[in-house]
């Protein structure tokens, strides 16, 4: 969708009247297309997923017969001898924060109508989506070693394992989707498939991928440092 | 180019072959009635089975392929599919599709393609369903709410594989009515033709569009207890299950919550009771409305009542759990807004009935169910005033009462409205009507049959019968007189069940040789009985698009020469045999 506004979003006031003269207005209640509409609506429901979802763990986390293992522990990293907790966590987070700056700056890209450029900063996000995905895997394979299991684990309530492998499992998955969109995206962006209808999509893209990073803020916040 | 352009041009690529007019259909109108095919298909399954364990309970044991694990089967596949796989899917698949771009004045979905999936994807969940009659062990009996830890334990019916093709059935179901639930929700919001304001949109729109918002955010609570559930069997975690001796061994569980699920899946549950009946409500106002020749009364208290039930409903799910033990603060905050839910909808209740006040009555078929619907929602409304407060539904929870309670108010009232809506929009489908003999015959005999079903139940619950139960036999204090009241009521659902064969004949004969139906037969004023083709064809308008000019439901307006405003009619169009009163009415 270009960025021609819609003759009959002109005429509405700012603030709380152009609220509800949105909302009272005919033909479209919000000045936005179908599909970036649509992505928000999703993402809504997204997170009543993942909302419920960590209420979920956190209720069985409280009622756990078992003592909840040490997360500062067992997300510890070794490096040279040092054992540094959250280490690995750190760097993940960083990386998927990192990959919300440059989706950022491929959307901007995208509506200044520098294509190539918004093509590379999708690929980079895509790139960086990729690593997390990778060090979660290198996380889980930690965690398997060391005993953990959806089923039990030596350190205590077996609630961990599995809240811990369904949740970062679920996420992992939806940043899996992620950069599979994005690099679909990119693609028929760089064919360009987009240059009529204009290059909306690559926020709409965007929306979905920032809505991911939140969400691991999170899960960050309630598995890593609970 | 604004969308709305796009949208003026959707009629250039017409489907051509069979196949891609009727089969990968794109079209809202013919997946509507895929959907719709579908739905009332797994319906009669449904119906079957609950012919069947009525078989048992009002003829116990004389039948010997019904035995205690298939009984539970029956029960927990019956609540299952209607509640699911026919209510919502019929309500919002079947109407919402094919009403929101006709009575919007959109000429499609916003997002053709995913609609089409979204039907392929629910006939693969029902198709999922339908095969755990057939796997090994049979579907599951775990109850149509598929508590743990029995609904995953040895023990309970289906617990191997009928269980597993439940919750994947759910699984893909969700992810069905996900894809069209946000295209309705953004066909309503961005789609409609210029001058339908959202206050200007039929009730029947409002009902379709808070009700898919709720099953947006409803359904993420299923889906989450589902997978949860299936991890619990499958890879042996412990969400829902705590230590257990189970036949005699001790199983590896331990500390998980039984109550978790129970909250997860009724934080669906509930919002789900308004899912079915929020549109129900919408598409009966419309037709109250049409079939009294009369303005809805009360039109905005009206949509606000539908929102305010949406949030609400939000916050009672609770109230289905009162035996199951919480704090009494609970039960008292989860009891008052359970009770205050009853306040808006007493309100629609009251304004259905002033639309009727002193209107010019059609007693068509479609206003038969819509006047029986008003019946039944008020009886089950009123005994849910009972279950609603905690004290009372203790002793009656687990009762016939809450039986026919919730077959008064989410099975009878959802059905009466549904044949309302099929007997109403059937010459706009169709372009023929239903016979309208037969369907005065299907309206008496369904609406005597059902109340003598579920009518007799609340005495059944106050004596103490238990629900779900396979047999009585040796209980003591159930009166032998109880029993005679189940073979009655047994007699009158297997009258019930046949005559909906009427209703099916009707159809049949219909298609084949019904009388022509004009196009608005019923002189109705939204805007799908407004469109150039009857039965609309593939873009709804031809080449233009409709303007509104008015809300729908300018019936009877003084000085008009008919008795109905169609919503694209300008006043400067309308044929005025009085101006004066015309012009007065206008103000």
């Amino acid at each position: 969708m270009s960025a021609e506004p819609n003759p009959s979003f002109s005429d509405r006031p700012n603030g709380w009247q152009g609220v509800v003269a949105d909302w009272s207005a005919d033909q479209q209640a919000f000045r936005m297309s179908w599909g970036k509409l649509m992505m928000w609506v999703f993402l809504l429901g997204d997170t009543f997923i993942f909302s419920i979802f960590l209420i979920a763990y956190m209720n069985v986390r409280w009622s756990a017969a078992e003592a909840w293992p040490n997360v500062s522990e067992v997300f510890a990293l070794t490096v040279a001898g040092q054992t540094i907790p959250l280490l690995l966590i750190a760097i993940m987070t960083f990386i998927l924060i990192t990959s919300s700056g440059t989706m950022a700056m491929a959307v901007s890209s995208a509506y200044r109508g520098m294509r190539k450029q918004a093509v590379w900063l999708m690929l980079a996000t895509a790139v960086l989506g990729a690593m997390f995905v990778g060090m979660q895997v290198f996380e889980w394979s930690k965690l398997i070693e060391d005993g953990v299991r959806p089923w039990g684990n030596p350190m205590g309530a077996e609630q961990f394992g599995a809240a811990f492998f369904m949740i970062t499992g679920f996420h992992g998955l939806h940043v899996t989707g992620g950069v599979i969109y994005l690099l679909i995206v990119a693609w028929r962006l760089h064919k360009g498939h987009y240059d009529k209808k204009g290059y909306e999509i690559v926020e709409i893209t965007g929306l979905y991928w920032h809505f991911v990073d939140l969400v691991w803020v999170f899960i960050f916040a309630f598995f890593y440092l609970w | 180019m604004t969308q709305t352009a796009i949208a003026e041009h959707a009629d250039e690529h017409h489907p051509t072959s069979f196949v891609s007019k009727y089969i990968w259909s794109q079209d809202h109108k013919v997946i509507a009635i895929q959907y719709s095919i579908t739905a009332i298909f797994v319906g009669l399954v449904a119906l079957v089975l609950s012919g069947l364990m009525r078989l048992q309970l009002g003829f116990p044991d004389q039948f010997s392929f019904i035995n205690p694990e298939s009984y539970l089967q029956f029960v927990t596949m019956h609540g299952m599919i209607m509640v699911v796989y026919l209510l919502t899917a019929l309500l919002l698949g079947g109407f919402g599709n094919y009403l929101i771009p006709l009575m919007i004045g959109a000429r499609d979905m916003v997002f053709p393609l995913l609609n089409m999936l979204s039907y392929w994807t629910y006939l693969l969940s029902v198709i999922v369903l339908l095969a755990s009659f057939f796997v090994p062990g049979g579907p599951t009996g775990a109850g149509w709410t598929l508590y743990p830890p029995q609904a995953i334990l040895p023990g309970t019916p289906g617990a191997d594989w009928g269980i597993l093709l439940m919750l994947i059935s759910l699984g893909i179901f969700i992810v069905a009515f996900t894809m069209g639930g946000l295209n309705y929700v953004c066909t309503i919001l961005q789609a409609r033709t210029k001058g339908m304001t959202l206050m200007r949109m039929p009730l029947t729109i409002w009902g379709i569009f808070v009700a898919t918002v709720m099953g947006l955010l409803a359904f993420p609570a299923l889906l989450v207890s589902a997978i949860m559930m299936m991890m619990d069997k499958v890879v042996g975690t412990s969400f829902f299950m705590p230590a257990i001796i189970s036949m005699g061994e001790t199983l590896d569980h331990t500390g998980g919550s039984p109550i978790l699920f129970q909250h997860l899946f009724w934080f669906f549950g509930h919002p789900e009771v308004y899912i079915v009946a929020l549109p129900a409500f919408g598409i009966v106002s419309d037709i109250l409305a049409t079939h009294a020749r009369k303005n809805i009364f009360g039109y905005r208290m009206m949509v606000w009542a539908i929102v305010v039930i949406g949030l609400l409903s939000f916050v009672v799910w609770a109230h289905h759990m009162y035996v199951s033990g919480m704090n009494p603060y609970f039960g008292f905050f989860f009891a008052t807004t359970t009770l205050i839910i009853a306040v808006p909808t007493a309100l629609k209740v009251y304004n259905w009935i002033l639309t009727l006040w002193k209107g010019n009555i059609q007693l068509t078929v479609p206003m038969l169910f819509a006047i029986g619907f008003i019946f039944t929602f008020i009886h089950g409304g009123l005994s849910g005033l009972f279950l609603g407060n905690v004290v009372i539904d203790l002793p009656l929870s687990d009762t016939y009462f809450v039986v026919g309670h919730f077959h008064m108010v989410m099975g009878l009232s959802p059905i009466l409205v549904l044949y309302a809506a099929l007997y109403h929009w059937f010459p706009k489908v169709t372009g023929r009507m239903l016979h309208t003999g037969l369907g005065k015959i299907h309206f008496w005999t369904t609406l005597v049959g059902a109340y003598s079903v579920f009518l007799p139940m609340h005495y059944l619950g106050i004596l103490g019968l238990p629900r779900r139960y396979f047999g009585m036999a040796g209980t003591d204090y159930i009166p032998e007189s109880a029993q005679l009241l189940n073979a009655n009521i047994t007699v009158a659902a297997i009258i019930v069940a046949v005559v909906q064969l009427v209703f099916i004949v009707n159809v049949i004969i219909s298609l084949r040789s019904g009388q022509k139906a004009p196009a608005n037969p019923w002189g109705a004023t939204t805007l799908e009985w407004q469109t150039p083709d009857n039965p609309p064809k593939h873009g709804n308008w031809g080449p233009e698009a409709p303007v509104v000019y008015r809300w729908a439901y300018d019936f009877s307006v003084p000085g008009a020469k008919d008795d109905f405003i169609p919503q694209n009619v300008p006043n400067s169009a309308v044929e005025v045999t009085d101006a004066a009163a015309f012009a007065e009415a206008g103000k």
